[in-house]
């Protein structure tokens, strides 16, 4: 039964991916020919078309770089160079999590925070709440350079200005999903809480806060994504010396494509593990709590 | 006792005030233009009166209109007199910002309280008090840099920002032309297209479902963005570049979404669709598409938001001399921080109207949704 659903699951999605990688492979020898073929006429080199195929998939700036030279690329840069290195992948990707994470946190604490006012506050509700809704209709990321610029020039660099990027980002997932959260308990057992003369405190220790608990870490995966976008892209405009997005962007000056995939796959990763790390941590608060696994 | 304890914003205005009447005057000594006997009484006198009436029992209205007067025009005497003296504000006058304030929180806190019985004084209230609020954030936000004297480079204040948006208009109007206009909606439309499309043939092969769904949910954690520049290397620096990005970041969202909201009709419904010999098609357009909406309408909402952030931010990595990103990466470089958020207002403009011709067209298309019933 189990290697049934095993198989009606992973055989699909594997091959997706085949045929993805397949359609790669095909765009990059299609994409990369006519440059390939420019050498070679300019070479007065004549190849075989197997030849030339293998050709169009070793170029060294490829317009479309073949997955295999960007799998080599990342597994270079990861294993074989000291961690401390300029061209690491996991020095980069180490100092895009740092701010990741210290904006996550700051986000999550801020998002708890305007949630428990909101509920609490009827005046909150009434006047913020409709605000945080429109904070997002707002291209909050065009800000991104801005802030990194502007905190420079009164000499406040390094993790802050990222950080307060992904704050800004991650805040407003975690204080709506919060707000739905410790809205969540039913009016009975509200109700049962006044019974017992449970003060507004005790009502949110012990009622609110656990009922709220499955909501926090669904918006903390929207969250953490979020926040990672936040300082990659808080990254860009500083010509930062580290980090990921400053890699793609040295990778787009100068046309070096495979490093700029690779920093995408190392983003991408971080992304993927962060995401799993907030999901294992949910089901372990949930187990603790007492919901039968299904 | 019960009287204090009736506004608690009253005492502390009213401590405040006492506080700020010691303190005077309101600007430093050798300012150029101080403030008037008459007006530094006034303002007082306004605060004052505020403050007082939050606790007389005379109805709420008239407490909410009284209040909504003299916060106001005292912030706005404070502000009007801040100009020509920006950083030589002391203490005092922020101690009687402060005030003010807590009496815009009063008129706010009141507001809330009351019990609307029609339905238009409903929608009244839901407008009045966020702008209330909204108001409150911009009159700190003015008065706090200019009387402080902040660098413009770290905040302009609001009224700066305004100027320079409508002393630029052409410039705006030819970036949002680029930004907007081209690759903004042109990524957009196609992305979500192709998106619902896919999500269509998904729905038919259930292979393709289940191949597709956890690579499709993957995605959406994933930094799409990052693709920025790679497309531009693709497709050059104009604008085609810039809506293959929205395209692949509009993509997988409504991709989820919709697959999501074609599994939403109930099965009792389908089975009736069966009984009534509906094909495929029919059972598609008339059930299942209608059911949809509401899960399609989010990821549009979603993507609206997305398009934008993903035109501007892929104009860091190169464009014509045109266009949104371009003019906010330029004009930092430059320090012309007012024109960098004329720009981002503008942006906020733009996107708050584009997420609210969507849910417009959302309450026209779902009107039978529980949400979208009965107001």
């Amino acid at each position: 039964m189990r290697n049934e659903r095993l198989s009606s699951r992973i055989v699909p999605v594997l091959t997706i991916v085949a045929i993805i990688i397949a359609i790669w492979y095909l765009a990059a020898i299609w994409m990369n020919a006519p440059f390939q073929r420019d050498l070679d006429r300019r070479g007065n080199v004549t190849s075989t078309t197997m030849e030339f195929v293998g050709k169009t998939l070793s170029q060294p700036k490829p317009v479309v770089p073949a997955p295999h030279q960007v799998v080599q690329n990342v597994f270079e840069n990861t294993f074989l160079r000291k961690v401390t290195s300029n061209r690491s992948l996991v020095y980069h990707s180490w100092v895009t999590l740092s701010s990741t994470l210290a904006g996550f946190a700051f986000g999550t604490a801020l998002g708890v925070l305007i949630a428990v006012g909101i509920v609490h506050v009827k005046a909150l509700d009434r006047s913020l709440m409709p605000w945080i809704i429109a904070s997002q209709t707002v291209p909050i990321l065009a800000i991104a350079p801005m802030v990194v610029v502007v905190l420079a020039a009164v000499n406040v660099t390094g993790l802050i200005p990222k950080a307060l990027i992904s704050t800004y980002l991650s805040f407003f997932p975690v204080a709506v999903g919060m707000v739905k959260g410790l809205r969540s308990p039913d009016l009975i057992h509200l109700d049962l809480m006044r019974t017992y003369n449970a003060s507004t405190w005790q009502t949110f220790w012990k009622l609110r806060m656990p009922a709220s608990m499955p909501f926090l870490f669904t918006s903390m995966k929207v969250a953490v994504a979020a926040s990672l976008v936040g300082a990659i892209v808080a990254e860009l405009p500083t010509g930062a010396a580290a980090g990921i997005g400053s890699k793609l962007l040295a990778g787009s000056y100068y046309s070096q494509t495979i490093d700029m995939w690779a920093a995408l796959i190392a983003g991408s990763l971080l992304a993927a593990m962060l995401v799993t790390i907030v999901g294992i941590g949910g089901r372990v608060v949930d187990r603790r709590m007492g919901v039968q696994a299904t | 006792m019960t009287l204090l304890l009736r506004s608690g914003q009253g005492v502390l205005t009213l401590l405040l005030c006492l506080v700020a009447l010691v303190r005077l005057p309101l600007l430093a000594p050798d300012a150029p233009f101080p403030f008037g006997m008459e007006t530094t009484a006034l303002i007082l006198l306004l605060i004052a009166i505020g403050a007082l009436v939050s606790f007389l029992p005379i109805g709420r209205l008239a407490r909410v209109s009284v209040l909504l007067v003299t916060a106001h025009l005292a912030a706005w005497l404070l502000i009007g007199g801040i100009s020509g003296n920006e950083g030589q504000a002391r203490l005092s006058y922020f101690l009687l910002i402060a005030a003010s304030w807590l009496l815009g929180w009063r008129c706010i806190s009141e507001l809330a309280e009351i019990k609307p019985s029609s339905r238009q004084f409903t929608m009244a209230l839901r407008l009045l008090i966020p702008a209330i609020f909204g108001a409150w954030i911009l009159i700190l936000w003015e008065a706090i840099t200019r009387g402080a004297g902040i660098p413009f480079i770290l905040l302009p204040p609001p009224s700066a920002i305004w100027d320079r948006i409508t002393g630029s208009l052409p410039i705006l109007a030819a970036d949002v032309r680029q930004t907007i206009l081209k690759a903004v909606l042109f990524g957009y439309l196609v992305g979500c297209a192709a998106g619902f499309i896919v999500a269509i043939l998904a729905d038919r092969v259930a292979f393709l479902r289940r191949g597709l769904l956890p690579i499709g949910n993957l995605m959406s954690a994933l930094p799409i963005i990052g693709v920025a520049p790679i497309m531009v290397m693709w497709f050059g620096f104009d604008w085609q570049s810039k809506a293959a990005v929205v395209i692949v970041m509009t993509f997988f969202p409504m991709l989820v979404n919709t697959v999501a909201g074609l599994g939403a009709s109930g099965s009792i419904e389908r089975d009736l669709m069966r009984s009534y010999a509906s094909g495929y098609w029919q059972t598609l357009c008339k059930l299942r598409l209608p059911a949809a909406m509401p899960f399609i309408f989010n990821a549009l909402k979603i993507n609206s938001t997305l398009a934008l952030i993903g035109a501007i931010v892929a104009e860091f990595f190169g464009t014509p001399i045109v266009g949104m990103g371009f003019r906010i990466s330029t004009e930092i470089g430059r320090m012309n921080v007012d024109m960098v958020w004329a720009e981002i207002a503008v942006a906020a403009l733009i996107g708050s109207v584009f997420y609210g011709v969507v849910a417009l067209a959302e309450r026209a298309t779902t009107f039978w949704h529980p949400s979208n019933r009965g107001g």
